[in-house]
């Protein structure tokens, strides 16, 4: 974690997006806080509709759509973005703070070479001419990895892989040098063996420019593999975050028991049956009161559907945080108790 | 079932009116495996490794272009017409996306039920529903929501449809594609687990394709792995995971992320 005399690079506070629809409003985002320190990579982990990527996009005011209400507070580095205008924002996007995309052959535009892209994504934000912008596109597609990038650099996106293009995509985040990177699952849609070389990629990237990185996935081996901390989000809300080492091993929310028990294991003994989480994930629009994991907890209590649980730090550990109505001590012995 | 030599080349054609053959994806070049009765095979490999491809080659959904597969000693390879139909009855697939593998405008009693209607089965009315309701049940799925279509179920309920349409007919081999690769994380468990519990109680034998090496793991007895068409190591789950024999394995296994997680204080 940071020290208190370091501030963070960012720092959101009571975040919460609604998107209003033809149903009813959609709550992607219900108040959620955290931090990401300098040159620290925080995993963010949840299931399709736990807000997560509205969460991710709205630091960059990429969820500003007609109609969508959004409050509190993301502090960049000093400025609250949210009060940011959209020239003021997009000289920080792209420069300061920059994405990845979960799919890199819907992010790149087919009809544009690879370095054009890149070379526009530089010169947006540097004053430079052409040959510089382009002698520091073949830089960057040699820096993450695009073998003889000089040639490669005229390609089309077509000729290049999948992993080639979310290569490209990073040199493109990386072109001028942000502080922050959030990835929104940048290695979902490729072949393990790749995703291992783009997640070592990344790491190397972080370690060598210090820059910090927001990774967004659902995959929870991903975070495992990278994060120095974690939040793990349900529905809408952060309902357990921590160092990553902590979260992992002694984790405090039986939601996030359920996404480590669930899931079969490389490694340790095979189990005989899996412990699935019952029931799916609920609706953002009228989700479950009280406690919005309670109907598929198994160790909901009746009050635990009226009282809504704050996410609060442990008594013992205050980096670690989880919103959980049960109690400390029969949370441990519950997570400590072998599978049924 | 036995795999003997099989081959898929999908010809690659130049021009358009006039197309001439410009050469051929060996897709599946040369794969030979047996299926035993009541085990859980896994082929596992990357995409384009021609995983699917094999599949659709067992289930007959494609010809292949050589090779041979025999269906409890009879050979399939070639069969046609009523009697590919009739072999069809013990060879059922689940697919991967449960959104697109089902016709948004049936309802889920008649998706569950085509198999019964292709095959002149239960063709009483009352008879049906019963029947399709019982499997609707035995999936985990309300008997009630017989009426419903399909864009009123969630992922995982979708992907029990597709299983209950898929042992509808009773097959004895049961090819199962990705199947829980486009459901979330808390939902996967569930479908394998359906799979498992299935297998053991109505005898099938299961084929479980998949990218993800934990998953193949925890279901398999034997798992073969598939690279660039071929079968580069086929071995039963403690000798592949414990000790692969093959560089690519080894590779596929290094590649997976996340060592550490959940480790520590909790009781095996």
């Amino acid at each position: 974690m940071s020290t208190v005399d370091d501030p963070p690079l960012l720092s959101v506070e009571d975040l919460r997006v609604e998107f209003p629809t033809e149903d009813g409003v959609v709550k992607a985002v219900d108040g959620i806080t955290y931090e990401v320190g300098r040159g620290r990579t925080l995993g963010v982990v949840g299931e399709s509709g736990s807000g997560k990527t509205v969460a991710a996009m709205t630091v960059l005011g990429l969820t500003r759509v007609q109609g969508a209400r959004i409050s509190g507070r993301v502090i960049f580095e000093g400025v609250d973005l949210l009060g940011l205008d959209e020239a003021a924002l997009r000289r920080i996007r792209g420069n300061e703070i920059a994405m990845i995309f979960q799919d890199p052959s819907t992010a790149l535009h087919p009809l544009y070479k690879v370095g054009a892209q890149i070379v526009e994504a530089v010169r947006a934000h540097q004053d430079v001419s052409k040959a510089q912008a382009r002698a520091r596109t073949i830089d960057l597609l040699g820096l993450v990895g695009i073998p003889d990038p000089g040639n490669r650099v005229d390609d089309y996106p077509h000729e290049f892989s999948g992993g080639m293009k979310q290569r490209a995509m990073i040199a493109m985040a990386l072109a001028n040098e942000p502080k922050l990177l959030i990835a929104d699952e940048p290695t979902t849609a490729l072949d393990v063996t790749v995703q291992a070389q783009i997640l070592a990629l990344l790491e190397r990237l972080r370690a060598e420019l210090g820059m910090a990185v927001m990774i967004v996935t659902h995959d929870l081996g991903v975070v495992a593999e990278m994060a120095d901390e974690i939040a793990v989000m349900y529905a809408g809300r952060i309902v357990e975050s921590g160092a990553a080492d902590a979260l992992l091993n002694s984790p405090e929310h039986p939601y996030t028991w359920g996404l480590l028990r669930s899931i079969p294991r490389l490694d340790g003994p095979r189990v005989e049956r899996l412990e699935p989480i019952p029931g799916s994930p609920p609706s953002l629009i009228d989700p479950p009161s009280g406690c919005h994991f309670h109907p598929r907890c198994a160790y909901a209590q009746p009050d635990h559907a009226r009282i809504d649980p704050e996410l609060r730090p442990l008594p013992d550990d205050p980096s670690h945080s989880v919103a959980c109505l049960l109690e400390p001590q029969e949370r441990r012995r519950l997570w400590k108790e072998p599978a049924s | 079932m036995e795999v003997r030599d099989l081959e898929k080349h999908f010809p690659l054609t130049r021009g358009i009116a006039l197309a001439r053959r410009a050469g051929a994806v060996k897709a599946v070049d040369g794969v030979s495996f047996d299926v035993l009765r009541g085990e859980t095979l896994g082929i596992v490999g990357e995409t384009g490794c021609g995983k699917s491809t094999t599949a659709r080659l067992m289930m007959r959904l494609l010809e292949p272009t050589a090779g041979t597969v025999t269906f409890e000693g009879e050979d399939i390879t070639h069969l046609k017409g009523g009697s590919l139909k009739a072999i069809r009855r013990e060879l059922q697939m689940v697919f991967q996306d449960p959104y697109s593998s089902l016709n948004p405008r049936k309802t889920v009693g008649s998706i569950v039920a085509e198999p019964f209607a292709i095959h002149g089965l239960h063709t009483d009315r009352v008879e049906r529903r019963e029947r399709v309701q019982q499997l609707m049940d035995r999936v985990g799925l309300n008997p009630e929501h017989y009426n419903r279509y399909p864009h009123e179920f969630s992922g995982g309920q979708r992907q029990r449809i597709g299983v209950a349409r898929a042992i509808a007919l009773g097959p004895k081999l049961l090819i199962a594609d990705e199947p829980v690769s486009a459901l979330d994380v808390s939902i996967q468990a569930q479908v394998l687990n359906l799979l498992r519990d299935l297998q053991r109680e109505i005898g099938l034998t299961l084929v479980l394709i998949s990218h993800d090496l934990s998953v193949v793991r925890h279901m398999c007895d034997r798992v073969a792995v598939m690279n660039a068409g071929k079968i580069v190591e086929l071995a039963d789950n403690d000798t592949l995971y414990g000790e692969p024999s093959h560089p690519y394995t080894r590779e596929l296994l290094a590649a997976v992320p996340g060592a550490r997680r959940g480790q520590g204080d909790r009781a095996a």
